[in-house]
């Protein structure tokens, strides 16, 4: 064993952990780091324009690889900016480890030059995090950082690095293992539990799976997909679910809650039987609690216990990896092929009921003159390939893609659901690419939102990714303004974006490609184009600024009180 | 209701804090909280004393078994426990008082750690409920200062039969 520096060690660990791109941006508490950073030639590192972009960026990676996403900045400012990004992945559960760099530990507390008590920030939206007082300890804690950051309900990790412990020696060796008392998720679902789920689902007559984000996380699409087929469960999905369950399956119900669709509210509250698997009960979901799925008896499938019964009280909780759990379930139907036979004719009205439902109230928006943002998405759906990943910002863009985008599969859909993060789509498309450089990945933006981060235009132009940004252009903070719409009697306080740059002139300032649409009639031939230039573009659609979201569950209000077209 | 729990955490920097933080970033209340290392000085317990609906205390049980440097979560409201805190409180006693303050120490056992020529310092162990009888006999002659520990609680070796307190 040699002796290296911590900084040196870190790299050595990044190795060992698999890493091969990571984002960030330095500063003088990381000198160290980014001077052996510039020997790791197998680590790819993409420098950002913000810090909150780097962020967002290894979240971005994260979601669509599944793997951890990896962030280095550097001390006070550096680390702070991370802050909404931590956050972001921490609602939604996404696992990255975030490095810090910090003051010497000498100067700690002492309000030194570039100083901030990032672990004491941090320490309520991150899953855990760490200050590094000890070299020797280095290894243990990147071990053990990226361990909980992946394992469990994954979620991110902050690890900061003071400088003196980064330029020090020490005989590295990285741990092999974790040896964590304290931590030990339960993956293996309670096998009578598992036993009473399907005894209560063979005996239901309304059944519906609501599926969530932990769908994905759990990569348990597959079994989910399975299982309903097999019992003809319809599925609807949140908006962290989107993808877990194809869109065009017919048992599709699309997204339930506050803009979700008739059918899948309407569903949700005449159930006799919820099976919840992977979701939290938001209440951008459950509307008004007490008459969220009033009728149903709730079957919870999640891995994290404090998930259950927080928000609704669940008859039938299982605590466990989605995965596993619906392994189980499928197991546990075997040799009950007269139950399933009569569940499945007894279930057959409640999914005529739900057929009409669809074709009532399907998701619809006017045709007119102007752009229609709607549109604009049905169009990027038609054209993209589909493995394409979109992200989007957050806002009417984001409720309109998770309405009109039919999403096939996991992890091609990326968006801050918990926290609600305007300016996470572009710098998440960034890292998206980063992790698969050959696919098509689409930013669907607001005006609004994509000036939280646009500075980022310069890292996808430096390094080559060609993310492609559709700009759903309404002049607005449409969200906002239309609930000042409905519930402020239109008066539109400080929501109207009356100037906003010229996004094609400010795309080429970057060095980018810049395309504008005005006409409902250009905008497939833009697309088009949009997908067959080879760099970064970003399409301006010129859309109806008065366009809303539809339907619409007031806040608070139960979820089959919609509004509709 | 009034629920006591102990916290069995590492030993270590923040620990408390993130305790303490969880507590009042979800609005959960901490009525008393007292910590110190245990036998295995790697080791802390905590006792942390709160009151909510049974949801809540569910929530509070759950979430800081989350906690990763959490190692144990024993709410003893589900056992038989014994419960002491203490508490230090200066009383005057000026010659009309004065054995008569002695006289309440004597009934509750309270020890006289300190004497002055107005005042008497008192220490007392006990549960809440004595801890609280006492306070309330001695206001009316004068507190003059006050401390008061948080609550520890030990589980009781028999389970299910009530023996001396
Ligand atoms: C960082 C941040 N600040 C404020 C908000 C509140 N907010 C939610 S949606 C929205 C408007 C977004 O406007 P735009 O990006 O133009 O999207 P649109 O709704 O018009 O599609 C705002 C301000 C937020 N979600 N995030
Ligand atoms: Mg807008």
């Amino acid at each position: 064993m040699k002796k290296i520096t911590g900084a040196q060690a870190f790299i050595e660990a990044l190795r060992c952990e698999g890493v091969t791109s990571a984002f960030g941006y330095p500063g003088g508490a990381v000198l160290d780091i980014f001077d052996a950073l510039m020997d790791a030639r197998d680590i790819q590192f993409i420098l950002t324009r913000h810090e909150q972009g780097a962020v967002h960026a290894a979240d971005g990676y994260a979601r669509a690889s599944g793997r951890v996403g990896v962030c280095l900045v550097t001390s006070g400012p550096g680390a702070t900016n991370t802050v909404t990004g931590i956050a972001t992945a921490y609602m939604d559960s996404i696992p990255i480890v975030v490095f810090t760099g910090q003051v010497p530990t000498h100067l700690i507390g002492n309000d030194a030059f570039q100083e901030a008590d990032i672990v004491g920030i941090t320490r309520p939206c991150t899953k855990h995090n760490y200050l590094v007082k000890d070299v020797c300890d280095l290894g243990r804690v990147i071990k053990e950082a990226f361990y909980i950051a992946r394992t469990g309900r994954p979620g991110p990790v902050l690890v900061d690095l003071p400088k003196n412990v980064m330029n020090s020696t020490v005989n590295f060796k990285y741990p092999d293992s974790v040896k964590l008392d304290s931590y030990c998720p339960t993956y293996k679902g309670h096998p009578g539990q598992i036993r009473r789920i399907i005894g209560l689902i063979l005996k239901s007559r309304r059944p519906v799976i609501y599926a969530g984000g932990g769908v994905t996380l759990a990569d348990a699409s597959k079994e989910l997909g399975e299982f309903a087929r097999r019992l003809q469960i319809p599925v609807t999905t949140t908006l962290m679910g989107m993808g877990a369950f194809p869109s065009g399956d017919p048992l599709s119900l699309g997204m339930l809650g506050m803009h979700g669709t008739y059918a899948a509210n309407m569903a949700v509250t005449n159930s006799d039987c919820l099976i919840a698997i992977g979701a939290r009960f938001d209440d951008r979901v459950t509307g008004k609690v007490d008459e969220f799925a009033p009728k149903a008896k709730i079957i919870h499938i999640d891995i994290d216990p404090t998930s259950i019964s927080k928000n609704v009280k669940v008859d039938l909780p299982v605590v466990g990896d989605c995965r596993l759990v619906l392994r189980g379930m499928l197991a546990e139907l075997d040799g009950k092929d007269a139950e399933l036979a009569e569940m499945l004719i007894q279930s057959e009205p409640w999914r005529s009921e739900i057929d009409v439902w669809k074709k009532q109230q399907p998701l619809k928006y006017c045709k007119s003159d102007i752009i229609k943002p709607q549109y604009v998405i049905e169009m990027i759906d038609e054209i993209a390939p589909d493995d394409t990943i979109i992200t989007t910002e957050v806002g009417q863009n984001q409720m309109w893609t998770a309405q009109f985008y039919k999403f096939k599969e996991p992890r091609l859909f990326l968006t801050s659901g918990g926290l609600g993060t305007m300016g996470y789509g572009f710098p998440a498309a960034i890292g998206a690419q980063v992790a698969f450089p050959n696919r098509t990945v689409i930013d669907i933006a607001g005006d609004g939102s994509i000036q939280m981060n646009i500075q980022e235009l310069a890292t996808a132009v430096q390094y080559n990714l060609p993310v492609k940004v559709m700009i759903l252009n309404n002049g607005y903070l449409g969200m906002v303004r239309q609930w000042q719409s409905l519930f402020y009697k239109k008066r539109y306080s400080h929501t109207s974006m009356a100037v906003s740059p010229d996004f094609v002139k400010l795309a080429e300032a970057y060095g980018a490609k810049g395309l504008r649409v005005t006409r409902p009639e250009d905008v497939k031939g833009a697309i088009q184009e949009a997908l067959r230039i080879p760099g970064p573009v970003f399409a301006d659609f010129v859309v109806d600024p008065e366009e809303d979201v539809y339907p619409m569950v007031p806040a608070g209000a139960p979820i089959n009180n919609m509004l509709l077209v | 209701m009034r629920h006591a729990i102990s916290v069995y955490v590492d030993n270590q920097a923040g620990v408390l804090s993130r305790v303490v933080g969880l507590f009042s970033g979800r609005g959960f209340n901490i009525e008393s909280l007292s910590v110190a290392p245990t036998l295995d000085p790697s080791k802390s317990l905590m006792v942390i004393t709160t009151s909510g609906n049974e949801q809540v205390l569910e929530q509070i049980k759950k979430q800081l078994n989350k906690l990763i440097n959490v190692i144990k979560v024993v709410d003893c409201t589900d056992k038989d426990y014994v419960e002491r805190e203490m508490i230090l409180v200066k009383v005057k006693a000026e010659k009309e008082t004065r054995a008569e303050v002695l006289r309440i120490a004597d009934i509750f056992r309270a020890k006289v750690i300190d004497v002055s020529p107005k005042s008497y310092t008192l220490s007392l162990t006990g549960d809440k409920s004595k801890l609280e009888g006492f306070i309330e006999i001695l206001t009316p002659i004068g507190i003059l200062d006050f401390v008061r520990t948080g609550t520890v609680v030990m589980e009781r070796e028999m389970q299910g039969r009530r023996k001396l307190a």
